[in-house]
This record gives C-alpha cells, structure tokens and sequence, in this order.
C-alpha cells in the first residue's frame, strides 16, 4: 500500500486516484460515525430506561401543546383525538388548534373542539408553520410547550414519559419523541418505517452525546422558557424543528431523547410527496446549517459541532457520490454493450455470456471497496435492530430493511441533489404541496 | 436556576474511536492485499505450469520431428491460456494496470503465447493442417476501437475455435514483442492485425475479416458449437484476447 501512494505521488494523481481517494475519505468517515454510535450504544446501554406501562410524575406542571393546521381537514380529527386521550390530568394540559389560513373545512372542525376551558381554536392569515406557533407561545402561560403536527397522533403515555425527563434533571430543556410510521401500508412507507426505527436508534445516541440537532415537529416538549429566553420560532428556511434545536445547542441547553415517547405519523405514500418532504428537510439542514456554521468544529458547541453537523454533511455528499458512481458503473456497462453490438453486429451477441456462471473463487471482487461496504451494511443493520427493540420491543429484521435500501439508494440522492441545487440558487423549498392524505 | 452547559467533550472516545476505525481500514486493505497476493501466487503458477507443458510440446516435438502428428500433444495448453487470459484481465481491473506484478505477469503471459504461436505454426506447417494465427496488437489507453477489436475477435473465435488469436499490449515494455512488431512492421496505428503474416491496421469488422480470408470457412466447425470454455475478453478493461483451442 505504501509503495502504491508513493507511486502515485511520484507519478502525480490520476483521476481514478483522485476518485479512489474520495471513496475512502467518505468510507472512513461513514464507518467512524457509525462506530461512535455504536461504541456509545455499549457505553450507555445500561442507561436507557424503560418506563412502566403506568408512571406517576411528583407533580405535574402545566402543559400547552399547539396544532397547526393548514388543509388538514382528513387527518386533524385524529390528532385531536389523540391528545384528548393522553394520560395527563386535564386541568393541567391546554390544547391550541390553530388553523393557518386554511382554504378548506379545517377551520369547521377545529372550531367544534373548542371549549372553553382547555381546547381553543385560534384562526389567522396563513402566515406558515412558524408563525401559528409562535401565535401560541404569545397566548401559552403553561410551563411547558409542545407541537404536534396535524399528521401525527401520540401515544397516550407520550406526554408523562417524556415529562419524567423533565422531573429528573432540571437542566433538561427539551424532550424528543420517537417517531414511528403510523400503520405502514405500501413499499416506500415501509421503507420509511425502517429509517424512522433506525433514526430512533440515532437520536437516543445523540441525545447521550448531547447532539441532538432536531426537536420534531411532531411533539417535542420544551420548557416554556426556551423560548422566553432565546425567542420565538423562526421561519428558518420552513425547518424551524430544526432551527430550535441548533439555537439550543449553541447556547447548550440540553435536549434529550425519550425513547418510549411513541407518536405515530402519516409517511408520505408516493415518491412526489417523499421528494417534496425530503428535499425540505434536506434544504433545511443544509441552510439552517449555513446559517449555524459558526458552530461547526468549535469544541465549545459539544457534541453537534464536532459530531452530528459534520457527518450529517457527509451524509449528504456521501449519498450524492454513491449514486454518481451507480450512475457511472450503469453508464459504462451500457456503453459497453452497444459498442459490442456495434463492433459485431446484434446477431452475433453471445448473450449466454453474462449468465454462465463457471464459479471460480478467483473472480470474487476482492478490493477493499467490498469489505468496507459490507462492515458498513452491517453496522446499519446493527442500528436498525436496536432502534426497533428501543422503539416497539420488536426483534429481529424485516424484510423492509431491503426496502430501505433500495428507495435510499435509488431515490435519496435526487432530493438530496434537489435540495442543494436549491440552495445554490437560493430557492425555498415550500411546505405547501406537502399534504398528506390519512387513509 | 439551571446551568446550561454542554456535556463536556468525550475526546478520549472521539480517539479510541478514530483508533477502531482506523484499524477497521487498515485491516480491511490489507485483508484485500492478501487476497489479491494469493491471487497473483495462484496466476504465477498457472504460468509456470503452462511454461512446463509447452516446453514439454517443444521437447516433444524436437524429438518427434520425424514422427506422426498426432503424437503431439497441444490441445492442453489452450484451454489454460484462454484461462490465464481471463484472470489476468481480471486482475488488471481488480488489481490495477500500474501493479508492478499484474505488469510482470502480463509480460511472462505474452512471451507464452509467443511461444505458442512459434510452436503452433511449426507444427501446422509440418502436419499440413490448415490453421489461421492472428496476431493482435492493441494498447489500453485511448483506442476505442481495440475495444471493439477485442469484441470482434472475441466472436471470430467463437465462430471458428480453431482460429488461433494471440493478443499483445503494444506498449508493454517487453522486448519481444518490441521484437515481433519490427518483425512484422507493426504501425502504431492500433489497433493492428497480422494474420498469417500480412499486417492489418486500424479496426476490421467481421465480415472484413471473413471476406479477406475465405479459409476461414474451411477451419469452420462443422455444427456450429460455442467455445466450451465459455471464456471471452473482457474488453471492458482489456484486449487480452486469448488463443483457442487446436484439434489435431
């Protein structure tokens, strides 16, 4: 090996060194991330907690916990009924509708909930996401605050989970849940179950690191002041989850996980709506990214700035030239069977060729490509079998794991590409087309 | 009143962790290496054993020079040629054209096949058998068309298994085919052909080819059969044709 970067020096680089060099840069970064999740995971093991079916909190503080709605007309009757259905006493928990300009009967329906006493429906000029939320923390006096996206339900011990972390460690100033694929139907919605029990796995290593860089939309608690003390929501390229949760970390107000804070969300059912929710998650991460760049490396922001916005960048790239060199690989195969057929002529194609199979070990690829890719392959299946015993107690491995990898590899790349096409010239990607259906 | 203050930075782990996963790499490079090592052993040995076998032809045939034919054993070497052919293109892409051993192997691989054609044509031309050499001459860099040679070749000899092709990379620095193309008055515009001892250059289709050398039609199979080997180039990343099979 030595004697090969020698010669290359010697020689000068080539392309395909240059390209080998990539490769291995990003191969190694991948395989530290996933070995710095994993090393915590036997680290911390012992410290993941399991709540009883039933907990009890010392006392329970007041809670606001705010819907925005817009268009949700199919699907908000369900979250509402969810959070009527928390263990939580009543006089205890406020709930906040507010319909953000919708053009269809959302408004109608919100409006039926309203009591009086601890449901109130509030009605204003569409004005984004952001700003029916911060429309709440103006009229929230309750300790705690919370926001459950109008596609999501929770689970009914959700709320008294997540408020344990609170009770336990005063510096605790945001929970996140654990995010599920509510009833997974076709292909890409289980496909996107697997993600979301791998990304449980992740957060709940992130949250031991305190690198956690998203608070979900779908019900993340936060302590009231949070927002007394570092303001409201920002638009923040339509990511304000995300936003938040790195303004915390830059003035290192803790954000934990509660892994057993079950809320169930409606994936998107076809590739549009995927693309479209992905490709704003994506242009969120890598804007509010820009916009938070001062943190990155610096040792003082912990774990976030060393650690998660760094690889999560990688992430991004890494995808992208996974798929170039899918792309290159295909192109090169097709290119080379039509100069065959050119050179000799379409009848003369001994099309046996490719599928006689005479196995002879020495035509195994043996390049170091293939071990670090199957280390890789195994280090996510390890990830995904424990964010799924974290998440729903289930084991072993589904086979929507293929899935998985098919719609992350196929798919992935373009809304990742999509997304920083965007930022280049500097397009928003909008929330507006993104509604999706209950069934 | 809470301390908002980060987890303090675990640098040992962020270390120990770098340590892994450099161990991780190096032992996954070097896992490789080995295996292409052995890989590279198993083709040296391929060669030293057709070196054997032809030298055995040779000796064979210098004592038999008198005898029958048929007494001469070649039909061995071939199918191992066509073999060692494969597996060196294979180890050109695997392994990389730049390695010194692929290099080395390849050089060992061409002077075989020369012998074998010096050999082959002997031996024809004492027995009187009719047998077509193609002597090909291609580089790896920039020459669309020695890939399509190489495909062309490829199909001819699966068309007449007793076409004999011998391919030489050009610019491999081995002075014996530095040799065969100021023999044969090779141009440098490959890719380039000799068959039967008239040079070609530049690339030539099929029908080219078969129209230039009727006799072709004359080695032809009687049923038409594919290679059993089922060897072929791999023209993808090389032009290592390989010879085919002879049957006396």
């Amino acid at each position: 090996m030595l004697k090969n970067i020698g010669n290359m020096i010697y020689w000068g680089l080539t392309m395909g060194d240059i390209y080998s060099i990539v490769f291995y840069t990003f191969s190694f970064v991948a395989m530290y991330a996933q070995i710095f999740f994993f090393v915590t995971f036997l680290e911390k093991r012992k410290h993941i907690v399991h709540n009883p079916a039933k907990i009890d909190l010392d006392n329970y503080p007041t809670v606001t916990v705010v819907v925005p709605c817009y268009n949700e007309e199919k699907t908000i009757h369900k979250t509402v009924k969810s959070l009527l259905e928390l263990d939580y006493p009543k006089d205890r928990l406020k709930l906040f509708l507010i319909d953000d300009g919708s053009k269809d009967n959302t408004w109608n329906i919100i409006k039926e909930f309203d009591n009086g006493s601890n449901i109130f429906a509030f009605n204003k000029p569409n004005g984004g996401k952001h700003t029916a939320l911060n429309l709440a923390l103006e009229k929230s006096d309750s300790e705690f605050f919370g926001c459950l996206d109008s596609d999501s339900m929770v689970h009914p011990q959700a709320l008294i989970r997540m408020m344990k972390y609170f009770e336990k460690d005063p510096n605790t100033m945001a929970v996140a849940p654990s995010i599920i694929v509510h009833e997974p139907k076709n292909f890409l919605q289980k496909a996107q179950s697997v993600e979301y029990d791998l990304s449980i796995y992740t957060k709940k290593m992130l949250g031991f690191l305190g690198g956690i860089h998203v608070t979900p939309g779908p019900f993340s608690i936060f302590r009231k002041r949070v927002f007394d003390e570092l303001g409201p929501y920002h638009k923040a390229h339509n990511t304000e989850d995300q936003e938040i949760a790195l303004r915390m970390q830059e003035h290192a107000y803790k954000i934990d996980h509660c892994p057993d804070a079950y809320v169930y969300t409606i994936a998107p059912d076809t590739v549009p709506k995927l693309y479209r929710q992905r490709q704003r998650w994506i242009y969120g991460f890598i804007n509010n990214l820009k916009d938070y760049r001062h943190m990155l490396f610096r040792k003082k922001y912990g774990a976030v700035a060393l650690f998660t916005l760094p690889s999560g960048l990688f992430g991004v790239i890494g995808v992208i030239f996974l798929m170039v060199n899918v792309l290159m690989n295909l192109t090169r195969f097709v290119y080379n069977k039509i100069e065959e057929i050119q050179a000799i002529g379409f009848s003369n194609i001994n099309w046996g060729n490719g599928f006689s199979f005479h196995f002879d070990w020495f035509f195994i690829n043996t390049r170091a490509v293939l071990w670090f890719t199957l280390i890789m392959y195994v280090f996510v299946l390890i990830s995904i079998i424990v964010g799924r015993k974290l998440a729903e107690n289930k084991s072993g491995i589904p086979i929507s794991v293929l899935y998985y990898a098919i719609v992350y590899t196929v798919i992935a790349p373009f809304w990742m590409l999509k997304a920083i096409y965007n930022t280049i010239i500097s397009k928003e990607s909008s929330w507006t087309f993104e509604r999706r259906v209950a069934k | 009143m809470p301390t908002h203050e980060h987890e303090p930075n675990d640098w040992k782990k962020y270390i120990i962790v770098f340590f892994i996963t450099v161990t991780i790499f190096v032992g996954g490079l070097s896992f490789s290496n080995y295996l292409n090592n052995k890989k590279l052993d198993q083709l040296k040995s391929i060669e030293s054993t057709i070196s054997l076998d032809l030298m055995s032809s040779e000796t064979q045939y210098s004592l038999l020079e008198e005898q029958s034919c048929r007494d001469i054993s070649t039909s061995v070497l071939s199918s191992e040629l066509n073999s060692l052919a494969d597996k060196i293109s294979y180890s050109e892409s695997n392994i990389g054209t730049e390695n010194i051993d692929v290099i080395s192997l390849k050089k060992y691989y061409s002077l075989l096949e020369i012998k074998d054609y010096l050999l082959m044509k002997k031996i024809t031309e004492r027995c009187g058998e009719k047998s077509i050499f193609v002597l090909y001459f291609y580089k790896n860099d920039n020459c669309e068309d020695c890939t399509r040679q190489g495909y062309v070749l490829t199909s001819l000899r699966e068309k007449y298994p007793n076409l004999r092709v011998y391919s030489f990379d050009y610019n491999l620095d081995s002075p014996a085919i530095k040799s065969m193309t100021s023999i044969y008055k090779v141009p440098d515009d490959l890719p380039a052909l000799v068959i039967n001892g008239r040079v070609y250059s530049g690339f030539k289709t099929i029908e080219e080819i078969e129209k230039t050398f009727p006799e072709l039609e004359a080695i032809a199979p009687k049923e038409t059969t594919k290679s059993k080997s089922g060897t072929t180039t791999k023209p993808t990343t090389t032009k290592t044709t390989t010879t085919s099979t002879v049957k006396n």
